[in-house]
């Protein structure tokens, strides 16, 4: 649709790593559907990496679109690395995000940051 | 894409009838007058408003002196409450309406708030019907007006309008209907309806955008919205939109004799359409009223999935729906109708609306009967509230 760059549309017709981590390292939960947009990470780390991510999302193309990006951003990096990875970023790889769209649907950073604050503090907890 | 394109959004708008184009052709090039001047180019465009005149009363049964052309339903129902507001401000400034009407006359309200006046808006029950009583509830010795739609362009819910008239004429109070989803969908009678005012409009019935009309019952005061010259009998000034016109009475001509035909036909595919998602998909469930409702109208909650991605997955396949769900909106809020109806947030955003029309066919909700399935499933399977 016009509204959404050729990019988005690839995510969102195409989402990579959907679904679940049964024995996820660490899961992050952002959003709700009154306000559209709801984001589960699942992530599973070995030496300090992001070795595997899934994703659940309910929300709009958008919501969907960038769930993808992250999870293909986020997967091979360190864990510093991926703390990195900012919205903003996320909008720019995909080609840019509607206006409207870039606060509520633009999340998915922020759902994977929760995710590997959600490993970190399990970690402190097993020491 | 290359698969044909399904159109399931007539409530959007409608493409237009052959016979409107055809009729609303002189008026580009030959008959281009305008109808306020004294000679005969004027004249011929004259003959045309008096015709669409004529045809848009018959459609309500209403006599051509109380139909007023506007541009557009928002107008209509613009026009009509500041113009009955004002009109008969000496009897009270309190107005009574539903939270389910369209912007159009909610957001007008908002502004009377604002100057001064009061605002009651009644409730719709689960089924999107406002209840006569419950207005009879809010009725003040200050009350002025009300205003509820006919029908409902969401959901589809026919309102009981007739109660609510003997109501409002008990109380010697103005009565406003906008009829833009009904008139020329359903038979309308004004006077049987007993409404004062009835706003409907020429691109819901296969007419072109840019012609709508007012009715304004016989006797009744109005203070013109638009002010210059005299156009519309001095109740609505600017130069008449003659082509527009033309097709909007020729479609209202059509509507009227054609009207049982369609009906059968639209309720027919309605009714395939609702059945073959209930059977192929769980987790359904059909907004507004079960039978009360207009006949092109299937609005599906789908639970656990939102309605942007639907219709985004619709469009890929070449088929055309809407959704009350707050992403496909701009101003990103939920439809005021499904939540006023008490809809959950997540359902309100899983709603996709079908709206069919007289030139669908069988074959094409076959079609998305056969597509939308696996577009559910499959955002299902990515959403974090869906459990198999």
């Amino acid at each position: 649709m016009f509204m959404y760059s050729k990019k988005v549309m690839e995510h969102f017709m195409s989402p990579r790593n959907v679904g679940e981590i049964k024995d996820a390292d660490g899961i992050g939960e952002i959003g709700n559907p009154v306000c559209g947009d709801m984001m589960t990470f699942y992530i599973k780390v070995k030496d300090n990496k992001i070795n595997d991510v899934k994703f659940k999302t309910f929300g709009c193309g958008a919501a969907i679109a960038v769930s993808s990006m992250v999870s293909e951003m986020a997967k091979g990096k360190t864990l510093d690395e991926a703390l990195k990875i900012s919205n903003k970023n996320v909008a720019k790889e995909l080609g840019g995000l509607p206006k409207n769209k870039l606060h509520c649907s633009n999340l998915g950073a922020d759902a994977l940051h929760k995710a590997i604050e959600n490993y970190k503090k399990k970690q402190k907890n097993k020491k | 894409m290359s698969k044909e394109k399904i159109f399931f959004d007539n409530a959007s708008t409608t493409r237009v009838d052959d016979r409107v184009f055809e009729e609303m052709k002189p008026y580009f090039k030959k008959k281009y007058g305008n109808p306020s001047s004294l000679h005969d180019f004027g004249d011929m465009v004259r003959k045309a408003l008096d015709k669409a005149r004529e045809q848009a009363a018959s459609l309500i049964g209403a006599n051509k002196e109380e139909i007023y052309f506007t541009s557009c339903g928002t107008e209509s129902n613009n026009f009509a409450l500041w113009g009955l507001a004002r009109a008969y401000k000496d009897r009270g400034t309190h107005i009574i309406s539903s939270s389910i009407e369209h912007l159009s006359i909610i957001n007008p309200l908002k502004e009377f708030e604002k100057e001064g006046w009061k605002v009651s808006l009644v409730p719709a029950d689960e089924y999107g019907s406002v209840n006569p009583e419950d207005v009879r509830k809010k009725i003040t010795r200050d009350t002025a007006l009300v205003s509820i739609m006919h029908a409902n362009n969401e959901v589809g819910t026919i309102q009981r309008i007739k109660e609510i008239s003997n109501i409002t004429k008990e109380n010697n109070i103005l009565f406003h209907s906008d009829g833009a989803a009904a008139a020329g969908i359903i038979p309308v009678d004004v006077s049987k309806l007993g409404v004062d005012s009835y706003s409907f409009t020429s691109q819901q019935i296969y007419g072109p955008k840019g012609a709508a009309a007012l009715y304004v019952k016989k006797g009744i005061r109005i203070k013109p919205l638009l002010l210059g010259g005299i156009q519309e009998s001095g109740r609505r000034a600017g130069t008449e939109n003659v082509p527009a016109i033309a097709g909007f009475g020729k479609a209202c001509g059509i509507a009227e004799n054609e009207m049982d035909k369609n009906n059968k036909y639209i309720s027919g595919l309605r009714d395939n359409l609702i059945k073959g998602i209930s059977d192929k998909i769980k987790n359904v469930k059909l907004n507004g009223h079960p039978a009360k409702r207009t006949p092109g109208n299937v609005h599906i909650s789908f639970e656990f999935i939102e309605g942007e991605s639907i219709l985004l997955m619709l469009n890929f396949e070449g088929i055309a729906a809407a959704s009350g769900s707050s992403c496909t909106s701009q101003a990103l809020k939920s439809s005021h109708v499904l939540l006023s109806m008490g809809l959950s947030p997540t359902m309100a955003q899983g709603s996709i609306l079908f709206s069919l029309g007289k030139y669908n066919t069988l074959k094409e909700v076959d079609r998305v009967l056969a597509v939308l399935p696996s577009i559910i499933d499959r955002l299902r399977k990515m959403s974090p509230l869906y459990k198999e």
